[in-house]
């Protein structure tokens, strides 16, 4: 017994207050500025951005994820401090109470996380197929494509889907453009509000293809054509980044791309390819082709390892003992 | 002894447990990164003169049979085992490459390509072992080395968009007599002495530059050994106040 109640209270039952009321009062108070914080002052700056159709589906699902995320962290975090501030014993008291169960607060917790965790299901599944596979390689037969139409060449303001071979090997990022009579390029432009299929595939090891405000990464694999979609939505410069550990130099095998106007893309597009084929660059090109093996120049029609004596063994550029040449 | 003696005593342990691994570390890390000498390079006339050749091998005890870069002090006219070179910043920087090593072809053709030379282009002369100029300054911006086989390295600065295919003796030549023994020099072997010229930065920084051919003898798709070790197929280019 407490100094200050009086006998005649210590006799009278103690009316409890009501904790769930309570508690959902505190919770919604705290959650709802939050979640508008989060939709209206966070979500523009979340990661990221909205540069591409792919990144605003990101940037959106981010946001959704942390709305529905924020209450249940107040939950949590406001019944442990609830529990500690109310409940705590106060002084030697003996044992609580026993609990045997409560039906309601069981239902609601049951209910509650089934329907959150099957909101976040539905919601994941609506939000891979609307961008046609979230910005991520789907491999060389992609489940959900882009609304578009694949061509031998591409039109400013049509509805052809513009494909970029992405080719990484150690330790640089290269850019071909089949549509453009298959030229390359170490620049990757891409046209504002035209789709675009990324088909990665790499050289030499693993490495992986990341635009980052693009919302696109996508693995780059020896002999693998892994497709990406997305579509830009705002022209600005963007970074591409190895996002593989690939060799000492992975760290910097980074470079920049654009998003510029149909229109200029175009223009730039065609200049190159008038460049190279001018120089003899597009001669001396392989032919376009999803992958590559590059044991082999397609032009002699041989494997490396029989050209000019150079030694090698299969699955290897050079043998694994030294080369007689070089 | 009392807790807190104890704690003392555990405290100072740790201190020097953690003491000797910084100090391991900084020392070999120190080490690995000093081992190399810099070659500095001075400008004269607002431009500077960057020497370099490539070997088929190399003058180490531990690797000699490594393909690697060698650079030539401009002062001693030494060629040092070493891919570490500062030029001034916002300066014409011109390079020649004597190419001592046989052709090998680029396991991505498209940097047969000559890019980010003032130009596009290089300047290639080739001679066999006998001194014999075969090829005379050829300006060109593409130097297949599928059809033709007569690149040997690349020498690209990715971040400048520098891509540089060196040019290499001939097939017959690189099969037959290349240079044996490090540093080469062009008496008695075949060799291709590669210009060209590019600007350096306008602003200070340290920028790697690499080999593009995947020469790593011996390496799982030759890309490791040499193509990945600071003093053989890759370096860096220092750029310094002017």
């Amino acid at each position: 017994m407490s100094s200050t109640e009086t006998p005649a209270a210590a006799g009278a039952p103690r009316t409890e207050p009501r904790h769930g009321w309570r508690l959902f009062v505190i919770w919604f108070v705290l959650s709802l500025p939050s979640v508008l914080i989060i939709w209206f002052v966070w979500k523009p700056h979340m990661p990221p951005g909205d540069m591409s159709s792919s990144a605003q589906h990101q940037q959106f699902d981010i946001a959704v994820l942390a709305v529905t995320g924020a209450p249940v962290v107040i939950g949590v975090v406001l019944y442990f401090i609830y529990a500690i501030v109310v409940w705590r014993a106060k002084g030697d008291e003996g044992d609580g109470e026993p609990i045997y169960g409560n039906t309601k607060v069981q239902a609601t917790w049951i209910i509650g996380t089934s329907a959150i965790v099957l909101w976040l299901a539905v919601f994941g599944t609506i939000e891979l197929i609307g961008p046609a596979g979230a910005g991520a390689g789907e491999g060389p037969s992609p489940i959900w494509t882009l609304a578009g139409k694949q061509s031998a060449t591409w039109t400013p303001g049509s509805d052809d889907i513009l494909e970029v071979q992405v080719i990484g090997q150690q330790w640089v990022w290269t850019y071909r453009y089949p549509q453009f009579g298959g030229m390359e390029s170490t620049e990757l432009m891409l046209p504002e509000g035209m789709p675009v299929a990324f088909h990665v595939t790499s050289l030499d090891v693993i490495h992986s293809f990341w635009a980052y405000q693009l919302g696109v990464k996508a693995d780059a694999n020896p002999g693998v054509d892994n497709v990406a979609f997305t579509t830009p939505k705002a022209m600005g410069s963007f970074t591409v980044r190895c996002n593989e550990l690939c060799g000492i130099w992975h760290g910097a095998m980074y470079n920049y791309g654009q998003v510029v106007s149909p229109t200029s893309f175009q223009t730039w597009a065609s200049g190159v390819q008038a460049k190279e084929q001018a120089d003899g660059v597009l001669a001396a090109l392989p032919p376009f082709s999803l992958t590559y093996d590059p044991t082999v120049i397609p032009q002699l029609g041989k494997n490396i390892v029989t050209v000019d004596g150079i030694t090698g063994a299969a699955g290897y550029y050079y043998g694994p003992g030294n080369p007689v040449t070089p | 002894m009392s807790v807190a003696a104890r704690a003392a005593a555990l405290g100072a342990a740790f201190l020097v447990v953690v003491g000797v691994g910084i100090f391991v570390a900084v020392y070999y890390i120190g080490a690995a990164t000093t081992q190399l000498p810099i070659v500095h390079y001075s400008a004269s006339g607002g431009q500077v003169s960057v020497v370099l050749q490539e070997d088929p091998q190399n003058n180490t005890a531990t690797t000699p049979d490594w393909v690697s870069y060698y650079t030539q002090d401009p002062v001693s006219k030494q060629w040092l085992h070493t891919t570490l070179f500062s030029v001034p910043e916002n300066t014409k920087v011109n390079v020649t490459i004597y190419g001592y090593d046989g052709c090998t072809p680029l396991r991505n053709n498209y940097f047969s390509q000559v890019q980010g030379t003032m130009g596009g282009t290089v300047t290639v002369s080739q001679f066999d072992q006998h001194g014999k100029e075969y090829v005379t300054n050829d300006t060109t911006s593409v130097i297949n080395s599928w059809s033709d086989c007569n690149v040997g390295h690349t020498f690209a600065i990715p971040a400048m968009g520098i891509f540089v295919p060196v040019a290499s003796p001939n097939a017959q030549l690189s099969a037959n007599n290349l240079c044996s023994s490090s540093p080469c020099t062009t008496s008695g072997n075949p060799y291709a002495v590669e210009t060209f010229s590019f600007m350096s930065p306008s602003h200070t920084g340290t920028w790697r530059w690499q080999c593009l051919v995947p020469c790593g003898g011996g390496y799982l798709d030759g890309n490791s050994g040499p193509m990945q070790t600071l003093g053989w197929m890759m370096g860096e280019m220092d750029v310094v106040s002017s």
